[in-house]
């Protein structure tokens, strides 16, 4: 397939991964993980711990992470499955990264809500400054992924960049979020409009006495 | 006087919601989501009590509330929970799972519900496996919801430390544990089978039924998977009545829901409305209007993208519930409401959700795995125009050959956006192709 990830070199990969070990915190916090499913069970933890796994390779290479190959052997031998099962498990869920990514993925959400508010000026935005589709920037900040539906439609066009959502975006704004990550700054999360969460913009046409006080509405209830 | 007594009228639409009939009161995230924020606006308030109801108490309360299941195909949510086993013969416990994993294009409610009201949704899940006799419930939330997982994680945390679950939960003496399990990117594991396969740390594969998860679901155990908002407004309905609820929306369709509205109008929003609002209602009172006038109007996808799209004249005064959508062949799904005006380029709106399709499908059955890439390739072709008139035909013929044949609903789901719109919208696909072609058909030569 032509548009397959590039997975490195595997003797380079071994070289650099073999001895993986979870820090003092992720090993504490990959029991708490596994203590979550029934005894015999372990084998539901494969998930949080490939997420963990990769959030560890990140903070060490200081990208937003991936999963070499000796990795997902360790979380295998940790978690008693064949390296086969956690290669499937890691093969068929978007958010696992086969190959490296930048210190931002870029994950611009390009499916059909998102596409009638504007993703195109996004894709534009991006494309503009450098980034390519399935590709990391050259000096290894911005890695850009096309994305299916992040379930935030009411606030489209957006985009993930590592863990945090931009919403409501313009050719501009997203200009800006981009201007701002590669001068070392942090933009605003959410709705880049005057606007809270998915209220509609310009204020709330319900639930008013919700917007300056914890209201209990149960005084109403008749 | 006549002694005939007056004809009972239809049920109408009984207006706007009002704020106090509102279930979810911290939906736009106004306010603090945590534990003490949500016990003032009436979050765990002596929960013993909705408990003491009883299990057959609370399921004919949910089944008198004709609550229909929010997470799509709207089956009534007490009859599913009354299908689950009464007692264990064989010593296997029994699982509540919550399908969090909101990926349907044009769906964003759950989201809004873990992030801003998660308190709601944690009482539900205690009172939804208490009522069906459930060890614990996992919570599966799609793992893009970063920031909603952090919330629901602590929420639940201090669920814990409240004494609402766990051990002795609420006082109640029923143990009861919550778990959450994040996904990692899969739009196939919010189809339930899918989903615990997920659990089990697999891929998210779909399972052949029978047997169904109420046999034989997690772990081999009795399960029950429903959507997070039939789960956290059961609190709210054990409280407020089975009355009440019905007080809201035509027969069949009662209740309450959380609408998104997306596209093409001036104020996209989610918000709680009366099922049954009329189309041109929800988006006059919430959104502002149709960008550019409801001349503008060229079609609406009333439920997320699984669903066809109706024209501008059949939805504009359409009511918004299962069986309104229903009757105009598509359906209220999720009620994510997907709004495109004269200005979208409807082959290419379709077209893109083909594509979607094809890259969320898990590859398990052929039809679906084959047949996805086929529509969006045939459907890439249409949208620029360079294509045969019969293939218009030959589409619909694929679309039907996929739909129906496949484990999950995932085949029917790419199948019918491609099928409504070659109902409705033949004729523009037809002026493509003949442009492409730089003239009218080809006609028979003249004798």
């Amino acid at each position: 397939m032509a548009d397959a990830v590039h997975i490195p070199d595997e003797a380079e990969t071994r070289a650099r991964w073999g001895a993986f070990e979870w820090t003092a915190d992720n090993a504490e916090q990959a029991k708490k993980v596994i203590a979550r499913y029934p005894a015999g069970r372990q084998q539901s933890a494969v998930m949080p711990l490939l997420d963990l796994a990769q959030r560890q390779v990140g903070a060490e290479t200081q990208t937003n992470g991936w999963l070499p190959v000796p990795v997902m052997e360790y979380i295998g031998r940790q978690l008693d499955m064949p390296y086969m099962r956690v290669y499937e498990v890691a093969t068929f869920y978007t958010m696992y990264n086969l190959a490296p990514v930048g210190r931002y993925h870029v994950q611009v959400c390009g499916t059909t809500p998102c596409m009638l508010r504007g993703s195109d000026d996004v894709f534009s935005a991006c494309k503009n400054k450098g980034l390519v589709k399935g590709g990391t920037t050259p000096d290894g900040l911005f890695t850009l992924t096309e994305v299916e539906c992040l379930g935030a439609c009411a606030n489209a066009p957006m985009v993930q960049i590592n863990d945090d959502n931009f919403e409501d975006l313009t050719y501009d704004s997203m200009s800006a979020i981009l201007e701002t990550l590669a001068t070392g700054g942090q933009p605003k999360i959410g709705p880049q409009i005057d606007r809270q969460t998915s209220a509609p913009e310009g204020g709330p046409t319900t639930l008013k006495d919700m917007v300056t006080e914890n209201h209990d509405y149960r005084g109403d209830w008749a | 006087m006549t002694d005939a007594p007056a004809p009972a009228a239809p049920p109408p639409f009984v207006g706007p919601l009002t704020d106090k009939d509102r279930i979810f009161t911290n939906v736009h995230g106004f306010q603090d989501w945590g534990v003490d924020a949500a016990m003032k606006r009436g979050d765990w308030d002596n929960t013993k009590k909705l408990m003491e109801i009883g299990q057959d108490g609370i399921i004919d309360i949910m089944k008198a509330s004709n609550l229909r299941g929010r997470g799509g195909a709207g089956f009534p949510t007490g009859l599913k929970w009354s299908f689950m086993p009464k007692e264990s013969k064989d010593g296997r416990p029994s699982f509540l799972v919550i399908n969090a994993d909101e990926s349907e294009p044009g769906s964003c409610k759950d989201r809004e519900i873990i992030r801003h009201d998660p308190h709601k949704l944690i009482e539900g899940a205690l009172i939804a496996g208490f009522a069906m006799r459930a060890r614990a419930a996992y919570i599966y939330i799609r793992g893009e919801f970063i920031y909603e997982a952090k919330v629901l994680f602590a929420a639940v945390e201090q669920a814990y430390e409240k004494g609402f679950i766990g051990k002795n939960a609420c006082g109640s003496g029923y143990d009861f544990d919550v778990f959450v399990h994040r996904g990692a990117g899969a739009y196939i594991c919010g189809e339930e089978t899918a989903q615990i396969e997920s659990i089990e740390g697999k891929k998210g594969q779909p399972r052949l039924k029978p047997p169904f998860p109420a046999g034989a679901g997690l772990y081999g155990c009795p399960t029950t998977v429903n959507n997070v908002e039939s789960i956290a407004v059961s609190p709210t309905i054990l409280r407020r009545g089975a009355a009440w609820f019905n007080g809201f929306g035509r027969e069949n369709n009662r209740g309450t829901k959380l609408f998104q509205i997306s596209g093409h109008v001036n104020k996209p929003c989610v918000v709680e409305e009366s099922m049954s609002i009329p189309f041109r209602e929800l988006i006059e009172r919430h959104c502002g209007g149709i960008r550019g006038g409801w001349d503008n109007l060229l079609a609406v996808i009333p439920g997320g993208s699984s669903v066809p799209l109706v024209p501008a004249k059949e939805i504009m005064d359409a009511p918004m519930d299962f069986d309104g959508l229903r009757a105009l062949g598509s359906g209220l799904g999720t009620a994510a409401v997907i709004v495109m005006d004269k200005s979208t380029d409807i082959v290419r709106a379709i077209s893109r959700l083909s594509y979607f399709y094809k890259h969320e499908s898990c590859g398990q059955c052929t039809p679906c795995r084959e047949g996805t890439g086929w529509m969006w390739r045939v459907m890439e072709r249409l949208r620029t125009g360079d294509a045969d008139q019969s293939e218009i035909d030959m589409l619909f013929q694929v679309t039907k050959q996929v739909e129906g044949h496949t484990i999950c609903a995932l085949g029917d789901a790419a199948a019918w956006p491609i099928q409504g719109l070659i109902r409705h919208f033949r004729p523009e696909i037809e002026r493509r192709i003949n442009e492409n072609k730089g003239s009218a058909p080809v006609m028979e030569a003249a004798e």
